[in-house]
């Protein structure tokens, strides 16, 4: 009972759609046929019932970098259901990967509406144009879509109320919202399951007025996490979970080099393994490599292990791929090639090489290629049925380009592919990438059978979409008072764009804005380069994207900048920030960079620490503040060198993230992203040889363990402002907080991202 | 096919599957109990961790053919309805952030408290020491232990 509902669409109340829900019953595991409501009479109020188009006006034309709302076909038709019973159903069409964002926005839209939480129901969308754009990655869940949550909740309480109104025979004005209930100012009371029917027959409001912040019973507290019963009980079914009758399971050798494609196949030992039912040649994929299926040699076989054990077997040989000689050592010392020369120019102010100061500090930046490492693999399950409809189940950040890509792959039309959304057992970026549900849906093509493919984490940490390996330069100078009179800042690394383009050879100007082009420091003679880098695997976006390295060069070098300065980081760090403004020449599109924000995160972080207090012997204390995703953090560190070993011993983290939502859920991500953050820091990067990651498990890519895992305590700021962004943007400041207190603990600083001390 | 009989959350069971398969495929796709989970297949992440015979262990990597006879609890028989003061502790703390480790977390912490009801913070890291998590619930995981500990 406590399992993710899969669901289609809440049946509009003209019941202009006949098809049943489905829903999957995970207590039992299989799959029930059943409509949304239970048994007996529904009434659904549709709260976008129909497809009318002045419903459609009531939704803001939001322009967004991955496409406007109208842009996807927007028919939000239904996000509210309601029954005679009052059972309330929230439809979630945001992917949940441990940011509890089926708690948060379902939240939203009953404490618009005046629900009952404990009676609000969640279900989950599939992937389809219909509920806006679904992709759940940039942080963006509530930063670009609080409003919309808010309307859906709205217009749900106007015509509740309206309802109640028609029954009193009464005017709304004598009407107003309780909890779950209408009550009219003579005391009388309908509950909205009375009010259900009367609903339904009502029209939507065109502009529905938001509920004041004062009658907010949800929003901004301590969200009930909805799913927690479900993960503590093992009942909840992510996507390495899903059980479809007949089902067969798949495991495919790609090639250890990218880009290699089969020159021969002998399966006669796979073959021979008990349980192993067929091996299947699938297609090399072409250049760009995009969302495409890698191609290989797949194993069918009855269950997981025998599958494994037959792609172990497998004898592949693979043609030489251009990319055979990459190995990471010979990456870096391009990239360190590149940046040693001058680049590209994408901001330019006043003339950093004639500035000449007391004081001339340079350093070069690395951090390593990395991956996703989601402790659930990918995995998913297709199941083409002869009559060439598809229906996949995987744990996909974005079910909409799933099922657009596995319809293209299967050359059918995208409404003949319904993608349900499982749990995702972590995400962070790589489960935007549908590759993974086209080798499903082509495996269950060609075997007429649903298939299940599990990726090993081998095949994971060795097949990722990794975040790009950098290198950086800067070169400041210093002028009598100890701050830059000039700022130059190189940065290579191949970029996302590759993997959607042949010939990408660097970042281009865009890819400079996640924290360089961008940094909001005063200073006279700046100049912001691009440098050459070329992709050698499929690069891609993981959690706070290029704000990882940029966000620890930029502030590992103000750091150091202080330190030659022999002044206090802190106030270095505020006093370079400088005056209280808006970045707006910086940022051509929103977000504007707000630099009283900015400071203000800092210096909340700072005084939560005791900045500034007597350190224990052989101790060290680091800052940084980092703007991404709309949001603002900043990181104190207190660590330690021993025997050479680092220890962390306390982190403060301080975040505005505008209007919080779900304080329970934004701590919770802060904790996480200093985890994930000090893992960057700390453990270890992707390496590769002769064209191949040697990197192939948790024990060569170690995860931070518990007794790491510093006294981490997380401050929210009070605000009104729209909300920002909060499972990406926690991440950036942890690396460079910890360099600046290593470089205080011990005078060397720290320029590589996994650290390692000499 | 051979044969293995053992018990799997008081029930018994028996199996026709190769010698050399992991107890953790057999739970999973013989006897579809999913709640624990594959992370790594090497013994190096604990998502995978059951109790054998009342002690922590990690199922992806203990052949079936080492099982028979001997006694399985999965997260599934850990209590009737996650009344487990482990698993209420996971709830009153909000530990889990995706869940998917949380089961084998639950597990190892469980079979902690059981020899040890009473585990100091570094008995606690010891004990916890494999099994990782990816979304960083560990401040939350530790807090979770001594509120079931007391």
């Amino acid at each position: 009972m406590y399992g993710l509902e899969i669901a289609g669409v809440i049946q509009p109340a003209d019941g202009s759609t006949q098809e049943p829900l489905t829903v999957l019953n995970v207590s039992r595991r299989r799959f029930l046929k059943q409509t949304a409501l239970g048994a007996g009479s529904v009434f659904v109020l549709g709260v976008f019932s129909g497809c009318r188009a002045d419903n459609l006006a009531a939704w803001p034309d939001r322009a967004e970098p991955m496409g406007s709302l109208e842009d996807a076909g927007f028919r939000p038709n239904v996000f509210v259901g309601l029954n005679d019973a009052g059972d309330v159903f929230i439809v979630c069409s945001r992917s949940e990967m441990g940011q509890g964002i089926r708690s948060s926005v379902p939240a939203i839209i009953a404490d618009e509406m005046g629900a009952d939480w404990d009676r609000c129901h969640i279900l989950q969308a599939t992937g389809h144009p219909r509920f806006g754009n679904q992709n759940t990655d940039g942080s963006r869940s509530i930063r670009n879509h609080f409003d919309d949550w808010r309307r859906a909740g709205a217009t749900a309480r106007e015509m509740l109320l309206a309802a109640a109104a028609q029954q009193w025979e009464t005017d709304t004005e004598s009407c107003s919202m309780g909890v779950h209930e209408v009550t009219h100012a003579d005391g009388r009371t309908l509950g909205f399951g009375e009010l259900a029917v009367t609903a339904a027959t009502l029209s939507a409001p065109n502009a529905p007025t938001f509920r004041p912040r004062s009658e907010w019973r949800y929003i901004g507290t301590d969200i009930d996490g909805r799913d927690n019963k479900a993960f503590v009980t093992g009942s909840a079914t992510f996507g390495i979970d899903v059980q479809v009758e007949g089902m067969r399971h798949a495991a495919i050798m790609r090639s250890p080099v990218f880009g290699g494609k089969v020159a021969s196949v002998d399966d006669t030992a796979a073959r021979a393994v008990p349980g192993v039912l067929d091996v299947v040649r699938l297609n090399d994929h072409s250049m760009p490599p995009a969302f495409q299926a890698l191609g290989g040699v797949a194993v069918i076989a009855e269950n997981t292990w025998a599958a494994f054990k037959g792609r172990d077997a497998l004898q592949v040989t693979w043609e030489r791929s251009p990319h055979q000689d990459w190995s990471t050592e010979a990456q870096r010392a391009a990239m360190d090639a590149a940046v040693q020369a001058a680049g590209t120019p994408v901001r330019n102010e006043g003339d950093v090489e004639a500035a000449a100061g007391q004081q001339v500090v340079e350093a070069t930046y690395h951090v390593a290629m990395l991956p996703h490492a989601s402790m659930e693999p990918p995995t998913a399950t297709a199941w083409v049925r002869p009559d060439g409809t598809c229906e996949v189940w995987a744990p996909s950040q974005a079910p909409q380009t799933a099922r657009g890509s596995v319809a293209g792959a299967l050359g059918v039309d995208p409404e003949a592919v319904t993608v349900h959304v499982t749990f995702l057992g972590g995400g962070f970026g790589r489960k935007s990438k549908p590759d993974y549900c086209i080798e499903a849906a082509l495996l269950s093509k060609a075997v007429g059978a649903p298939v299940k493919v599990t990726w090993s984490r081998e095949d994971d940490l060795r097949h990722d979409y990794y975040h790009p390996p950098s290198a950086q330069y800067m070169r400041a100078a210093l002028g009598e008072d100890g701050k830059p009179l000039s700022w130059l800042h190189r940065s290579s690394f191949p970029p996302i764009g590759s993997t959607f383009a042949n010939g990408v050879s660097g970042p281009g100007a865009g890819d400079l804005r996640s924290g360089v082009s961008n940094m909001p420091y005063v200073i006279p003679n700046v100049r912001v380069e691009t440098s050459e880098a070329f992709a050698h695997q499929r690069i891609g976006w993981l959690r706070s994207v290029y704000n990882i390295h940029h966000g620890f060069s930029v502030n590992a070098f103000v750091a150091e900048l202080a330190h030659a300065a022999g002044a206090d980081a802190r106030d270095y760090l505020l006093d370079l920030i400088g005056p209280d403004r808006e970045l707006n020449d910086l940022f051509p599109r929103p977000p504007v960079l707000d630099t009283a924000r900015l400071k203000g995160v800092i210096r909340r972080a700072a005084d939560e620490a005791g900045w500034g207090r007597t350190l224990p012997e052989g101790h060290g204390m680091g800052i940084a503040g980092h703007f991404s995703f709309s949001s603002y953090v900043a990181h104190v560190v207190d660590a330690s060198v021993e025997d050479g070993a680092i220890k962390v011993h306390r982190v403060d983290c301080a975040v505005d993230c505008g209007t919080a939502v779900n304080l329970d859920r934004i701590r919770s991500q802060m904790e996480g992203a200093t985890v994930f953050g000090l893992t960057i820091a700390l453990k270890d990067g992707i390496e590769a040889v002769d064209g191949r990651v040697t990197t192939g498990n948790f024990d060569t890519y170690r995860l931070l363990s518990l007794a790491e895992t510093p006294d981490t305590h997380v401050h929210i700021m009070d605000s009104e402002l729209p909300s920002g962004g909060v499972g990406e943007p926690g991440v950036p400041p942890l690396a460079p907080a910890l360099a600046g207190a290593i470089l205080q603990a011990t005078g060397r600083p720290v320029r590589s991202l996994p650290i390692r001390l000499a | 096919m051979p044969r293995y009989s053992f018990t799997v959350n008081g029930e018994n069971v028996a199996v026709e599957v190769d010698a050399d398969t992991p107890v953790l495929w057999v739970l999973r796709d013989t006897l579809q109990l999913v709640g624990t989970k594959y992370g790594c297949g090497i013994a190096q992440c604990g998502a995978c961790t059951v109790h054998l015979n009342g002690a922590a262990i990690r199922s992806c990597t203990l052949p079936v053919s080492a099982v028979s006879g001997q006694r399985i609890t999965t997260i599934e028989g850990l209590s009737e309805d996650g009344q487990h003061p482990v698993q209420e502790a996971w709830l009153e703390h909000d530990v889990p952030q995706c869940g998917y480790c949380q089961a084998g977390q639950i597990m190892s912490a469980a079979a902690l408290l059981e020899s040890n009801p009473s585990p100091t913070d570094e008995e606690i890291d010891a004990a916890m020491s494999g099994n990782i998590c990816r979304c960083g619930t560990y401040t939350r995981i530790h807090a979770a232990i001594k509120t079931a500990a007391k």
